[in-house]
């Protein structure tokens, strides 16, 4: 027994479920996060065309090329149209029955600190959990190491509200910021990244962005430097009939290290809200780049009413021989899921990692995997992905692997596990690999199951009711996942698994 | 403790009758033991006292002190101090041995309104029973009966068993699968839990195993009904004599 004497792993590992329990019982089958804040807006009209996004960029306070590098994407966009391979199946987007851009009057001069910030946007997201102030965030599990700090920039509607612990990063030679501010403050290397993962013409959506995005963070870590935080972005619609377009580029320069999170709900609306965001990351030699996201958009009634639209391009471009990205995405919210995160294995020996958690229930609708893309010479990747359907859900893994000629002695492994609930949901896997060269290898293993009678039958008969026995067995099934994400991250998204899934059963 | 009145009950995908008026009465500190021939019911006694579903009961009762156990949801009546211990333990891929019994044994404090058990009791109390049983570390990490040989399924049931510290327990098959030694270790976790206020029905095919676990009186099952009781020495009837004269006694 001695072993048992010293495992605090196997303590973290106790207090992360009691915490999805009692997070779980304390909620009893609400979306949290579905109330919205009653504050003074000012909107852009409806509809879009060039002077919206004219307006967009004149709000911002951009340069001139800022605004002509807009107005191209959007000049594109017009002649571009909506894709429609996805297994989505969604009414028509009248695209000129949004607004395009949305702000707090309050944020109308802009706050020199959080000081400034509207008492009304501070509580918005102290609701949500978000400290916006500099403070310590405990791990929140006993036996954990030091207190932690995390670095947030809080985007609301359009506009990024507040960022923490700027001067402490500055320190470090850490730059994050939002993308507006990094426009105005860091032109030469916003005009020497953005675009540069994913181009102005890359999909109809992204190519949307381009043109119209208002706000989104900002994060440059230089050559040698370990960011000494994790960052993070949180993300919230508030107005209605908003769409919502940010757009996120990460740099991580020579040697540097950086793990981001990202977070995102929304009010609950009858209507659905579309959300069409870009992230870029550009990761040279030897710098490695962790991007987390734990996705909880208000995914509409049991009906299938209002919800968000998601459709995001998320991209990474391992550029430098030895880079490394590692996606890890735990989705539960949306009406509907269109997201690929991406990786670009450019630089030789670079590596990709992608780790999916994709929960779908009622009427919810998710399409969503992973492009391994291996350019560079000894290239690794790693897909795992977990989905899970519940009630009449339809979830599809979609992911492509290509090993192109120069990518020789390149590796990927891919995993694809698919949990049923029920008997009207669907599971898709859609798998594309491409294999240029002859001394590449990849492998692909899928499986398809449900929970079983048996395994809830058996917690019950030790003392559990049936919410918290399926909680408990679906996350089992996403173990691998939720291992990969950084500790405060795992325990929010313990609980929205088990959040996700309520009434699933019985 | 557990009063068992002429339960009657059938599968309920075709409607076949399993239990035909089972009646049985056990006391507080006491260790019954049923014995009977394949199909006569005996693991269908005690998925229908636990509450599993595929069963419908038509007639009968069954009360835990006095409280009617099959109107209970599974949870319930584990609450309220039953605990069955499977014949075939049932694998949870990815939830550690350690989460699924602490998560269990909170379930069932907050269910009675007793306060959970911090991470550093539980380990304390969980360290202690688990050496007795000699499960280790190792196994306590593992996925909850993943990989598990039969002997370490047999003893992790026992392990939930005695962290639970239900006040009927039922028994169903433990010893199959099992070598002589794991039966002894099983058996000795057992009689480590017997006490006055403790009462056990274990079910099994053979005498070996209630010659570790003495029971106070053995029963006869055979074609859904109880149908001969008596001493230990019923059990080493049927050891002897199989089940053959027994039955062409009583029916």
């Amino acid at each position: 027994m001695g072993a048992l004497d010293n495992d605090t792993a196997l303590e973290v590992r106790e207090g992360v479920d009691r915490e999805t329990i009692e997070t779980v019982q304390a909620m009893a089958g609400k979306y949290k996060y579905g109330w919205e804040t009653d504050i003074e807006m000012e909107f852009a009209p409806k509809g879009l065309n060039e002077d919206i996004v004219r307006l967009i960029s004149e709000k911002n306070g951009e340069p001139d090329w800022m605004l002509e590098w807009r107005l191209a994407a959007y000049r594109r966009w017009v002649k571009m149209e909506e894709p429609r391979w996805a297994m989505l199946n969604y009414p028509e987007i009248d695209y000129q029955d949004q607004y395009y851009y949305a702000k707090p009057k309050s944020m109308t001069k802009k706050p020199k600190s959080l000081d400034e910030v509207d008492p009304k946007l501070l509580a918005t997201y102290e609701k949500l959990g978000i400290p916006l102030k500099e403070q310590m965030l405990l791990a929140g599990v006993e036996g954990s190491d030091e207190p932690r700090k995390v670095a947030v920039d809080a985007v609301f509607d359009s506009v990024s509200v507040g960022t923490t612990f700027k001067e402490e990063l500055k320190k470090a030679g850490v730059i994050f910021c939002s993308i507006s501010e990094a426009v105005r403050d860091y032109p030469e290397l916003v005009k020497k990244y953005l675009g540069s993962v994913v181009p102005q013409s890359d999909n109809f959506f992204a190519t949307l962005n381009s043109a119209v995005f208002s706000d989104g963070s900002f994060v440059y870590v230089p050559e040698g430097v370990r960011c000494p935080m994790e960052l993070s972005t949180y993300f919230r619609i508030n107005a209605e009939n908003t769409g919502q377009f940010e757009r996120t580029l990460i740099i991580a320069d020579k040697g540097a290290y950086v793990s981001y999170l990202e977070g995102c709900t929304a009010p609950k609306r009858d209507t659905n809200q579309l959300h069409a965001a870009v992230v870029e990351i550009v990761i040279l030699d030897d710098a490695e780049v962790k991007y987390s996201t734990v996705q909880n958009w208000y995914p509409g009634d049991e009906e299938g009413r209002g919800g968000i639209y998601n459709f995001v391009t998320k991209r990474a471009d391992c550029r430098g021989p030895r880079s490394k990205v590692m996606w890890t995405q735990v989705e539960t919210g949306s009406a509907i899921t269109w997201k690929y995160p991406s990786c670009i294995l450019r630089g030789d020996d670079s590596q990709g990692e992608f780790y999916s958690i994709a929960i779908a229930n009622n009427a919810q609708q998710a399409d969503t995997g992973t492009k391994m893309v291996h350019l560079g010479k000894r290239t690794k990747s790693r897909i795992v992905s977990k989905g899970i359907s519940a009630g009449r859900a339809q979830n599809t893994y979609r992911g492509l692997v290509s090993m192109h000629p120069k990518a020789t002695d390149s590796r990927n492994y891919t995993q694809c596990d698919s949990l049923l609930i029920g008997d009207r949901c669907g599971a898709h896997t859609v798998p594309y690999i491409e294999v240029k060269n002859n001394s590449s290898r990849v492998e692909h293993e899928a499986t398809t199951s449900k929970v079983d009678d048996d395994q809830l039958f058996y917690c019950r008969s030790r003392g559990m009711d049936e919410e918290e026995a399926v909680a408990l067995v679906v996350n089992g099934f996403c173990k691998e996942v939720l291992q990969a994400l950084p500790m405060e991250f795992a325990m929010e998204a313990q609980s929205l698994v088990a959040i996700s899934l309520e009434g699933s059963v019985g | 403790m557990l009063e068992i009145n002429n339960l009657h009950v059938k599968l309920e995908e075709d409607d076949k009758v399993i239990l035909k008026g089972v009646n049985l009465t056990v006391e507080a500190g006491k260790v019954h033991a049923i014995m009977g021939p394949n199909g006569s019911g005996k693991s269908t006694l005690s998925y229908v006292l636990a509450g599993r579903d595929g069963y419908s009961v038509t007639d009968g009762s069954a009360t835990l002190d006095g409280a009617e156990l099959l109107e209970m949801e599974p949870e319930e009546r584990a609450a309220a101090g039953l605990f069955l211990a499977f014949q075939y333990p049932v694998e949870i891929p990815g939830v550690g041995n350690m989460t699924f019994l602490r998560t269990a044994v909170n379930a069932q404090r907050k269910a009675r309104g007793e306060d959970e058990l911090s991470a550093g009791e539980f380990l304390k109390i969980v360290r202690e029973k688990a050496k007795a049983l000699k499960i280790d570390a190792e196994m306590m990490k593992r996925p909850v009966n993943v990989g598990f040989s039969g002997g370490e399924k047999k003893r992790n049931e026992i392990l939930q068993m005695a962290m639970l510290e239900p006040k009927m327990c039922i028994l169903d098959e433990t010893d199959s699968g099992l070598d002589v030694d794991a039966m002894k270790l099983v058996a000795d976790g057992v009689n480590a839990l017997r006490d006055a206020g403790r009462a056990f029905l274990v079910i099994t095919h053979y005498q070996r195993l209630l010659d570790h676990i003495r029971p106070d009186v053995v029963h006869i099952m055979a074609d859904g009904r109880i149908v001969k009781t008596g001493g230990p020495e019923l059990a080493l009837e049927v050891e002897n004599n199989g089940y053959a004269d027994i039955l062409a006694e009583v029916m």
